[in-house]
């Protein structure tokens, strides 16, 4: 009845224009909606695509950038480029291909100073602190290195040498006589340039560059590693083992981690018991 | 709209009087404007380009290149090489005039320009921009309020030549009609994509924003970007007439707001001597802002157009035959003295 009242009340320019607004309204309230879902689709950035040195993370970063293409243009070594139309990059945003063209990791990092915005972090000084990713040597089948192959090419193109990437040594199994060396990335040292991935001799690189939160697991936020925490505390944190105690017959000891079984010479009438049980205790040193 | 019908060749008597070139100067120089600043961008690329074509055509250039392929690769023997790339790459420093794009850029290695719409939407996302950015939004602001904000859509946005040549060919295919919406509409999708930056954390509309899109794939390498191209041109073809610039698009309305401003304006000084031939009407991206001016001596409204949507693209001085419309500054919105001039105090 009231509402009934109130519309005949309304002048039909006010109708008009309520109707004209609502309208607006609801339209672009769909465009923003729709836009809002598009936005979080295109979060997610193809595992190949690496972001410039100093990138702050993919969120943030998506945040800050404005798509300018200032370091793209600074980048001497056409490395980085923006996302087009298209690519399954983020529209305009700076990215590159490491198996096409890896970071040469400028000292002066031009790409970082270029930017305007600080969606490339400034407080990045030194490109050996830049973690644009970290190589994986991801197919041990592949990898000609574990086929007992001499490789190491990833090792000497590292721009980190023997730092982010080190041998180890291995029996070669197979021939019996050589030895295998086993390119190992360490992530305190690996900038994710992607020098190893561009330089890996295979057809597709058996060693590449993955962003971080697919390259690294993560121990449990509750675990601690014992001897860890002993050295930080320099010593034990809980209760000291109680010395063993061992049921052995008169005048028999046993010498954990050191002889063994011992047979205390002020007790010479006793005769050892014989059994395979007591055959398997380690007799080193001292004995019968 | 039955303005835009009757005047199939808006502009004709103009030409015929004041000849081709005084009755098309102003798009010749809005042209002429919009490709300065896209090959100011380009000038660098391109220069680029041609070095690295003559370097890699270079002996040296392709020994480097080996050395970087195929030599002993420890980091010592890579140096040389890697130097020798930096070297080409600092010999082409002086010819980038300027770099970046739209959205930020650095001219001649000192002045920073940053659109501020782009700098409010990553403000809204929850980035605070450094100095840098925040003196280049600072110029282009100052640039804008002096100019008015709108001189950004028709004498800077590539996206104007694409809206113009629908708007030709709408006209001379007697295209009418079609979807009808507010021209307000703009300011809507202006406060919906800073709510959607400020929601998502990211700058959402940059993901399809057509003006960035287009002037930054001119620069950097278009992709599908000429889909967008061909998009908008059937939009303002097909669904109605000046539909994105006059009606949806953001950055616009933004630029819009800076223009409420502005000193510089484009005053029907002269409007005692219309004839209403509707040419100025036909041509106008904006219609609703000539009226005030042109129609409103009578209520006492001064000759200059004061809406932050105008242009100032100057196309109804080129295509007014009788000169009613010229440059001219805001504090000018006085009539002629007397009369009117009490009237205005008015409202």
């Amino acid at each position: 009845m009231a509402e009934q009242q109130q519309g005949k009340g309304m002048s039909p320019a006010r109708r008009q224009f309520l109707t004209d607004t609502v309208r607006t309204a609801c339209g672009v309230g769909l465009v923003a909606l729709g836009l809002g879902l598009y936005s979080r689709n295109t979060r997610a950035l193809p595992a190949e695509a690496i972001r410039p040195p100093g990138a702050l993370t993919e969120h943030d970063f998506l945040g800050a950038c404005v798509r300018c293409g200032l370091c793209v243009r600074d980048c001497p070594y056409d490395t980085l480029k923006l996302a087009r139309p298209g690519e399954p990059v983020t529209l305009g945003t700076p990215y590159f291909t490491a198996r096409d063209i890896p970071c040469e990791m400028c000292p002066d990092i031009p790409c970082v100073k270029a930017c305007p915005t600080g969606a490339l972090d400034p407080k990045l000084e030194k490109i050996e602190d830049s973690r644009m990713g970290l190589a994986v040597v991801i197919d041990q089948e592949s990898c000609i290195a574990f086929q007992g192959l001499r490789c190491e090419v990833c090792f000497n193109v590292c721009p980190i040498r023997n730092k982010a990437i080190t041998l180890e040594f291995r029996h070669n199994e197979r021939t019996m006589k050589h030895a295998i060396f086993i390119p190992i990335v360490h992530s305190d040292a690996c900038t994710g340039c992607g020098k190893c991935e561009k330089s890996c001799i295979l057809e597709e690189a058996a060693i590449k560059v993955l962003p971080m939160h697919l390259a690294k697991g993560m121990l449990g936020r509750h675990y601690r590693l014992g001897w860890e925490e002993k050295r930080e505390a320099g010593g034990a944190l809980v209760t000291p083992d109680l010395p063993h105690q061992y049921n052995l017959p008169d005048g028999m000891r046993y010498e954990h981690g050191g002889r063994g079984l011992i047979q205390s010479p002020t007790a010479p009438g006793v005769e050892m018991p014989s059994g395979p049980a007591l055959e398997a205790i380690p007799r080193r040193g001292g004995g019968l | 709209m039955a303005a835009a019908g009757k005047n199939l060749n808006p502009g004709a008597e103009a030409r015929a009087k004041k000849g081709w070139l005084k009755a098309s100067r102003w798009l010749i120089l809005r042209r002429l404007s919009q490709l300065v600043v896209l090959a100011l961008f380009l000038v660098g690329p391109l220069a680029d380009a041609w070095i690295a074509k003559a370097n890699r055509a270079m002996p040296v250039g392709e020994q480097s290149r080996i050395t970087q392929v195929g030599g002993v690769p420890s980091a010592k023997s890579d140096q040389p090489s890697a130097s020798a790339a930096r070297t080409a790459a600092t010999q082409a420093e002086p010819w980038w005039i300027v770099k970046g794009n739209m959205a930020s850029s650095l001219t001649l290695g000192v002045l920073p320009l940053t659109d501020p719409y782009v700098l409010a939407q990553q403000i809204a996302a929850g980035h605070w921009p450094l100095t840098t950015a925040l003196i280049g939004a600072g110029i282009v602001l100052v640039f804008y309020l002096l100019v008015g904000g709108r001189v950004y859509c028709a004498w800077v946005c590539p996206i104007n030549m694409v809206t113009d040549a629908a708007d030709w060919l709408r006209n001379k295919l007697g295209i009418k009609g079609g979807a009808r919406f507010s021209r307000d509409t703009r300011y809507w999708l202006l406060g919906a994509t800073l709510l959607v930056a400020a929601v998502t954390g990211t700058l959402a509309w940059e993901l399809v924003n057509p003006v960035t899109m287009v002037f930054r794939g001119l620069v950097f390498g278009m992709g599908l970007a000429w889909g967008v191209i061909g998009m908008i041109f059937l939009l303002d073809l097909l669904v109605s007439r000046r539909a994105w610039c006059g009606h949806l698009c953001p950055v616009g309305a933004f630029y819009s707001l800076l223009g409420f401003v502005s000193p510089l304006r484009v005053s029907a000084a002269n409007r005692a001597k219309c004839d209403d031939c509707m040419d100025c009407f036909a041509v106008c991206p904006e219609q609703q802002v000539i009226k005030p001016a042109l129609k409103g001596a009578d209520k006492g409204l001064g000759p200059v157009i004061l809406s932050g949507n105008c242009t100032n693209c100057g196309r109804c001085i080129d295509v007014c035959a009788r000169d009613v419309f010229q440059f001219d500054i805001r504090s000018h919105n006085t009539s002629t003295p007397g009369v009117i001039k009490k009237r205005e105090v008015l409202p």
